[in-house]
């Protein structure tokens, strides 16, 4: 009979977030950060079924008779924030079997349960792009996944209009795919490392052709091959690359590639961006910033600036901000914004660069990054403005379900630590408090 | 006749050469500035001076307080700035010693040939011209506690040096300051060497402070006299100083049962204790209390992982309210970023449960007074060394800018970060 009244419970925990969905929520008295338009003193956030409903001032949205209302006065609320670099999941992708493996998959990698997961909420991560690493010219496909408490990687895809996950392709240059004075497959110099990829794609553009000639006679096909298969998504501009760049002569080798193989490119880390800013806004390819304490610990890193958005901006490039978890801390990510101004950033660009330019990277600009009608309903709930150092991320929602609440006090040490952060737990808290015994 | 002319000219070139030498100088070091702020932090106050004065002369702290009260001299420079503080202080880092390359030459915080060897000094391998001091002058940290790091059980000696000067000597103010530890699995060898278990390793160290204990006794029983000393040996006189209480000795401990060890070593041996890192400190926060040994707290947006995945960002704010003296530290980076700045951590952690003024204290008074530098440096008072940070807002906002920082009454860096 107890086991019985557990097992109800437990349904009950199951469906009833699910039902609170299919009553609107309005979100009611915060401040509201759009990002695209301006910001709104007491506002109303309205959430139907997932999407955004309505957003605007109080007195000008039509909250509807049935729904919930949360009062939300003096926080402020934004979209989530978009993270186009991280590695939380603890993923791994190309072996070092070879430095081109564009058939190797994140998606066969991620660890839903990892702990990263809850630090990306807690930090008010909302969308993230899940990369490999960066020791290969080409470490495999990347993955865009809603940061959602998952039981499985499904939970947490986004699907295109085909019913398709979505996600990039990871490409690297400068030192890290570099394995000098190695008689192997790896290249040992800069040279080298652009030659290989230009040689690969090359073998793209005849596989295409190949495929191209053969039109509906399925017998003159090339045989499948992964590898380019996934290549030539990336020539018919299909795939994203997110090209790992640290400096000004590699992020130019990053950009005469996409010249020459009119593949889509957004730069990825860009610590030397200022210094090629201009040729960057030239070039029309986005670029994401990583925002590290102070200069060097590799030499890649020996000229980063605080001033990099700033310059970018300047030269009329689009620019977003990463994490490069674990390189720096997801909770933490609305720092990067914050040392943006730090270094020169308008404030209205800082956010942006946090948002809707990151959505508009990983082509999900008319779903995420903007707090808008018809779109998911991603947003964080924060206690004071997003630049001060002082606000908390009190709570994160993802398509209207809240994913991380400060006031929850498993949540709450994910956010400041010492429950063991990088350790991989489970975050269903209504199974564990059974499991646990203490109901 | 010419001859003597020539000389003659020479003489007095050469004089001229030596009076304007003497004047160029008097002016770098008597430089006589005034600095305006709309707030001041004293530091001996628990509250900022609204629209304080700070005077500066001869490298020194003249005289601190409100503008009501002061007249600023004529011949002073006046510098203004939103808050003004005492020079920063780094409690803990390995800048210098460590550098910004991460390339293997200019990685010198930590010599594994041996286990233990006390008697490896900093100032042998302080660069003063690293990057990363500059770096970290920019955001107006003046002082920094730097040298030997983690890795092996006790990595050498660390030193107390000024964010300026052309050498290792002319940086430090303290050339030994403190001996480094560490206990746990990171400084733990493997393949067989030892120490390669918890127990093995304190056993090592107990053995090697006995071991020095004998080489002070025969020291003290000498009297003086050359004939009956023992032979010099470094590594002993630096543990015998240790045990002398001459010198601090820093243990590096993040997990609970290490902090509780390195306690048990410390009134052993009855050792000037400095715990560091102390990830774990919540779960026995007690015997950190009761123990009297301050404690350097690590970053409070350092990385959790292996031994330091249970650290808080609330670390600071927990000892604070047990009442256990600390500081904050910058702490060491092997990869990217090689430095962080003590300047930043101490904002998160008064974001995180310290009070504004208990963060800006550990990183400035409360450090100074762990190091015992509080008689030169940490506060902003008359005779001090005038050691200032310049800001134009809440420091501890990511969005304010350092503008200034000021180091023995020098300007040292204008940039605006």
């Amino acid at each position: 009979m107890k086991n019985f009244a557990k097992c109800i419970f437990a349904l009950l925990c199951i469906a009833f977030p699910a039902a609170a969905q299919e009553r609107p929520q309005a979100y009611v008295g915060a401040r509201i950060i759009p990002i695209v338009g301006q910001p709104i003193d007491n506002g109303v956030l309205v959430v139907e079924r997932g999407k955004i409903a309505a957003v605007g001032a109080r007195n000008a949205v039509r909250i509807p008779a049935n729904a919930e209302q949360i009062d939300v006065t003096g926080k402020t609320i934004m979209p989530g924030l978009v993270d186009t670099h991280s590695h939380v999941g603890q993923v791994a992708g190309a072996d070092g079997s070879a430095p081109i493996q564009p058939e190797v998959r994140v998606l066969d990698s991620v660890n839903v349960l990892d702990n990263g997961i809850q630090r990306a909420q807690a930090g008010g991560i909302t969308t993230v792009n899940v990369m490999p690493g960066s020791g290969h010219l080409d470490s495999g496909q990347t993955l865009y996944l809603k940061v959602k408490d998952g039981r499985t990687i499904d939970d947490l895809l986004i699907l295109d209009r085909n019913g398709k996950y979505m996600g990039g392709i990871k490409f690297a240059n400068g030192t890290n795919p570099l394995r000098p004075g190695s008689t192997g497959p790896f290249p040992g110099t800069r040279a080298r490392s652009a030659s290989l990829v230009r040689e690969v794609f090359v073998k793209a553009q005849d596989y295409r052709e190949k495929i191209r000639r053969a039109g509906n006679d399925k017998s003159k096909l090339p045989a499948r091959d992964l590898a380019m298969e996934t290549l030539v998504e990336v020539l018919d501009g299909l795939r994203v690359v997110h090209f790992h760049t640290h400096r000004h002569d590699d992020i130019m080798t990053a950009l005469r590639l996409q010249k020459e193989f009119g593949f889509r490119l957004v730069l990825q880390h860009v610590t030397e961006g200022w210094k090629v800013a201009e040729e960057i806004a030239k070039a029309n390819v986005p670029a994401s910033i990583i925002v590290i304490d102070s200069p060097g610990g590799k030499l890649e890193a020996v000229d980063l600036r605080y001033e990099t958005g700033a310059m970018l901006d300047k030269a009329g490039a689009q620019f977003g901000f990463h994490t490069d978890d674990y390189i720096t801390d997801s909770r933490v990510f609305l720092r990067s914004a914050a040392l943006g101004v730090r270094g020169g950033l308008s404030r209205e660009k800082a956010l942006y660069a946090m948002t809707m330019a990151g959505a508009r990277m990983l082509d999900l600009q008319d779903r995420v990054g903007s707090l808008e009608r018809g779109k998911d309903a991603d947003f964080i709930v924060l206690s004071g403005d997003p630049l001060s150092t002082y606000t908390h991320i009190l709570q994160t929602f993802v398509e209207g379900v809240k994913v991380f609440d400060r006031s929850n006090p498993k949540d709450y040490e994910i956010a400041v630590g010492g429950a063991g952060v990088s350790e991989q737990t489970t975050h269903i808290s209504c199974f564990d408090d059974i499991a646990g015994g203490s109901n | 006749m010419k001859n003597y002319e020539l000389r003659i000219t020479n003489y007095g070139i050469f004089l001229l050469f030596l009076l304007l030498t003497a004047y160029c100088s008097q002016l770098a070091v008597k430089a006589q500035i005034a600095v305006r702020g709309e707030q001041v932090w004293t530091m001996t106050a628990n509250e900022p001076i609204r629209d304080g004065v700070v005077l500066i002369n001869n490298g020194k702290i003249e005289r601190v307080g409100a503008a009501s009260s002061i007249q600023i001299p004529a011949n002073y420079r006046v510098i203004n700035a939103k808050v003004v503080t005492p020079g920063l202080i780094d409690a803990r880092t390995v800048v210098g010693i460590a550098g910004y390359l991460a390339q293997p030459h200019d990685q010198m915080q930590v010599e594994t040939s041996a286990p233990m060897q006390p008697e490896l000094r900093a100032i042998d391998a302080y660069n003063p011209e690293e990057k990363l001091i500059e770096w970290l002058r920019s955001f107006g940290v003046t002082t920094i506690h730097t040298g030997h790091g983690t890795g092996v059980a006790v990595s050498g000696q660390t030193m107390v040096a000024k964010t300026v000067g052309k050498t290792a000597d002319e940086a430090a103010i303290v050339p030994t300051a403190m001996i480094a530890a560490t206990l746990g699995d990171s400084s733990l060898f493997s393949g067989g060497r030892a120490p390669g278990t918890r127990a093995k390793q304190i056993a090592m160290l107990r053995a090697e402070l006995l071991k020095a204990t004998d080489y002070n006794r025969k020291i003290d029983d000498a009297k003086g006299d050359a004939a009956k000393m023992p032979t010099r040996d470094l590594r002993q006189e630096m543990f015998g100083r240790v045990l002398r209480r001459e010198i601090p000795i820093l243990i590096t401990v993040h997990r609970h049962q290490d902090i509780v060890t390195a306690i048990r070593l410390g009134k052993e041996f009855n050792l000037r204790l400095v715990l560091d890192g102390v990830s774990e400190a919540q779960r026995v926060l007690p015997e950190i209390k009761a123990s009297g040994y301050p404690v350097l707290v690590h970053p409070t947006m350092f990385r959790a992982s292996g031994e330091t995945e249970k650290l808080s960002m609330e670390t600071a704010s927990k000892l604070k309210q047990a009442g256990i003296q600390f500081a904050l530290q910058s702490g060491f980076e092997a990869y990217v970023p090689k430095s962080r700045v003590v300047l930043l951590e101490a904002g998160m952690a008064a974001a995180n449960g310290l009070s504004q003024r208990d963060a800006l204290a550990s990183i400035t008074i409360d450090a100074a007074q762990i190091l015992g530098i509080q008689a030169r440096v940490g506060s902003l008072a008359a005779g001090k060394d005038a050691d200032l940070a310049l800001f134009d807002g809440d420091p501890f906002e990511f969005t304010t800018h350092c503008v200034g920082t000021i180091i023995n009454g020098n300007v040292v860096s204008e940039v605006v970060r």
